[in-house]
């Protein structure tokens, strides 16, 4: 489904990623974990293409076409979606609202006829139920005012109404508590299918826990270092990043 | 980023999307003003001896003013001699239906996606079309007249109900008032005139479309609205205007009178050719509206959302003299590209326990400025009278201004006033944020430019705030980046 292949990029002059080789198949959930500045939110941000990063080298493919040829817009069509670690606010605009604007123009670039207002409510019910949110959260603007809890669940939640084929979660336990983190990874597993895949980033193992990797890559100064099972995980927690950074002297 | 444009630029560049010139040959005065103009165009319309005497009166004192300059504005001065004063379309019989309206005029409405008739059998509103100096069809006049309501043109209105307009035009805007009431009421050519009598609660909203059309006139619209006692009204005003190389002048000005228990709401979408990308062309819109609460408990709304012009000087205000009177005043004022809008309001606090409102939301984009200027005044027998004004100035990119002169003059020391004011960026993070999501830029603008406005959008009749949407979200169709 995702097939990153030696992918550099760098913002302005400073080089962030140096070589990400990564695959990922339906069903399947990775966690991509590192020290911070390895470039792990990088790494999310120029999958779902932000334009502050320029990839200077490599390719990725991603539901059998060239991703980095897409507008962040086309990416989100083919079914790509990025729960962010700071989802922004935007005053004035109903959260329902702007949910309603995305699922629709999701469809139109699949060439499916807009939801009607009955139609909508309808799947916006069916997914609230899903994923633990009130409706009260959904009239509100978007995102202003929300708690970090309400903030993530928030993006959960459109997780669950735009149905990704995968889903990158950017540091999505941070600012998080426990029982928080625990709702949101709730709602995650029950969007897990066969035919999707979950790509975790995050820095600590707890959210692991919750949403269980089958693989876990460790990114280190912009490269993969190390990849493995879920097990893996739990040793960096033990042993914390320092022997990755011992074991990988690389020039900054 | 690199140094192509980006999809943002393109969309700025794009051509403004309403301009288009309605051939229809116009009946016109020369160039220039004189007496002499005065007088033609008060033969040209019939009219009686004293407003005859009322325009030379208001044309002597425009000889002795000058041209204020006080504005937060820029523009090359209007050469007075060198604008046409008359102009109508040639079709000078009245029409009982739609269909004898000149097939030319239909479709600039049809472009516009105003059709009248669909107006008319959709959404219930009576529209008095206004293009450039003549009322070319009023409908639903039957309906409004077996309320007593009257709702016809300042000329018929002239004609038909003299007392009334005698007694009340210049009532609230003096012919003294300012240099382009003045010459206004000097040349006016024509506008809207309605009176709604005692206890009637007007079942539509009421919606002059004007627009300006022949080349190289100035628009000089006169509207005069009467609430008897415990009355209710809600007007609607809206424009659009085919693209000018030279800069055209609107001096309209607009009267409102709201007696006890009345209530008047009046809105306005304003999208004149606002200028190319360069800031050539475009409108001056300085326009002169006011109102006064006359009796006790009387409402005025001013709602307005001024997408166009290149330069937009306007205070909608509101005298406050009945006892317990209200103002608002709503506003949405984008400025794009080289346009300078100086718009705000004048809230005149005389009577006690009368209070005000203000929410004024100014969006700026491209090297554009936009300045709120407002005045609280609060007279020394107004006890009790409250204020609270909201200016938040929202800026796309970094290249405009947004400048806030609020005014406040306090007379009697009950009176409690306040002022907000905030000034906020769009966020590339918004809009990647929205792009992720899979909303175009474009798209993404719009949704967040209306959220910004969504306050004064929703005072707005329901027709038309989509409209009005639609409208910010054209004026600033790739404004970011």
């Amino acid at each position: 489904m995702l097939s990153i292949n030696n992918l550099h990029a760098r913002i302005d002059e400073k080089k962030i990623l140096k070589g990400i080789n990564l695959e990922i198949k339906p069903g399947e959930v990775h966690a991509i974990m590192g020290p911070n500045g390895s470039g792990k939110s990088t790494l999310a941000s120029v999958l779902a293409g932000r334009e502050d990063y320029e990839v200077t080298q490599g390719t990725v493919e991603f539901a059998g076409k060239d991703l980095l040829e897409l507008s962040p817009e086309e990416r989100a069509g083919e079914g790509l979606f990025l729960a962010f670690q700071y989802p922004v606010e935007i005053p004035g605009l109903s959260t329902t609202n702007f949910i309603k604007t995305a699922v629709n123009e999701v469809r139109k670039y699949r060439g499916e006829e807009a939801l009607d207002a009955v139609a909508f409510l309808k799947l916006m019910k069916e997914k609230m139920a899903m994923v633990n949110i009130d409706q009260s959260l959904l009239s509100r603007s978007l995102n202003e005012g929300f708690s970090g809890g309400e903030k993530k669940r928030n993006e959960v939640f459109q997780m669950a109404m735009l149905q990704p084929k995968l889903a990158i979660l950017d540091e999505t336990d941070s600012g998080l508590d426990i029982d928080a983190i625990r709702i949101v990874a709730n709602g995650v597993n029950k969007l897990r299918n066969k035919d999707n895949a979950v790509l975790v980033v995050t820095h600590y193992q707890r959210l692991l826990d919750y949403i269980v990797p089958d693989f876990v890559h460790v990114l280190y100064n912009g490269r993969i270092v190390k990849s493995g099972p879920k097990e893996l995980a739990l040793e960096l927690e033990e042993r914390g990043y320092d022997f990755i950074k011992n074991e990988f002297k690389v020039e900054a | 980023m690199n140094n192509e444009l980006s999809a943002i630029e393109k969309t700025v560049l794009s051509d403004y999307k309403y301009g288009f010139v309605t051939e229809i040959e116009a009946d016109e005065a020369p160039p220039g003003l004189n007496e002499d103009i005065v007088r033609f165009i008060s033969a040209k319309k019939n009219e009686p001896e004293w407003m005859l005497e009322w325009r030379l009166k208001a044309y002597n004192h425009w000889l002795k003013m000058e041209e204020p300059n006080w504005a937060n504005v820029k523009y090359e001065k209007v050469n007075y001699q060198e604008i046409k004063y008359y102009s109508a379309p040639k079709q000078k019989k009245k029409v009982n239906s739609l269909d004898e309206i000149d097939p030319e005029l239909r479709k600039t409405f049809e472009k516009l996606g105003i059709s009248l008739d669909e107006q008319k059998r959709l959404s219930g509103v009576a529209i008095d079309a206004v293009i450039d100096s003549v009322s070319i069809g009023t409908t639903f006049k039957e309906q409004l007249a077996e309320l007593g309501i009257i709702f016809c043109s300042i000329s018929e209105a002239i004609q038909e109900h003299p007392e009334l307009v005698k007694k009340y035009i210049g009532s609230v805007v003096p012919i003294t008032d300012n240099y382009f009431s003045a010459l206004n009421s000097a040349v006016f050519s024509d506008g809207s005139f309605c009176y709604i009598p005692k206890g009637v609660r007007c079942p539509m909203e009421l919606s002059t479309y004007f627009r300006i059309n022949a080349e190289g006139t100035g628009q000089f619209e006169r509207t005069l609205l009467i609430a008897d006692e415990g009355s209710y009204v809600s007007y609607l005003e809206g424009c659009t205007a085919p693209i000018r190389d030279e800069n055209q002048l609107h001096a309209a000005v607009v009267e409102l009178i709201a007696m006890q228990d009345a209530e008047i709401k009046y809105s306005t979408v304003q999208n004149w050719y606002p200028g190319d990308k360069d800031g050539k062309g475009g409108i001056y819109n300085f326009v002169t509206k006011r109102g006064i609460c006359q009796g006790a408990h009387a409402k005025i709304s001013w709602t307005q959302v001024e997408t166009g012009s290149s330069i937009t000087w306007k205070y909608p205000s509101v005298i406050l003299k009945g006892d317990y009177s209200q103002g608002e005043f709503y506003s949405v004022a984008v400025t794009n590209n080289h346009q300078q809008a100086d718009t705000g309001t004048k809230m005149m606090h005389l009577g006690k326990n009368t209070r005000s409102r203000i929410v004024s939301k100014g969006i700026s984009a491209g090297v554009s400025n936009n300045s709120y200027r407002g005045l609280v005044h609060v007279g020394k027998n107004a006890a009790n009278a409250r204020n609270f004004s909201q200016c938040d100035s929202l800026l796309l990119g970094d290249k405009c201004g947004a400048h806030t002169f609020p005014y406040i003059e306090v007379k009697n020391n009950t009176a409690v006033v306040e002022h907000e004011a905030t000034t906020s960026k769009i966020g590339e993070d918004q809009i990647f944020y929205c792009n992720q999501r899979g909303i175009d830029t474009e798209t993404a603008v719009a949704l967040i430019i209306n959220g910004f406005a969504k306050e004064v959008m929703n005072q707005l009749p329901m027709e038309f705030a989509v409209e009005a949407q639609k409208l910010l979200a054209i004026s600033l169709e790739g404004s970011v980046g």
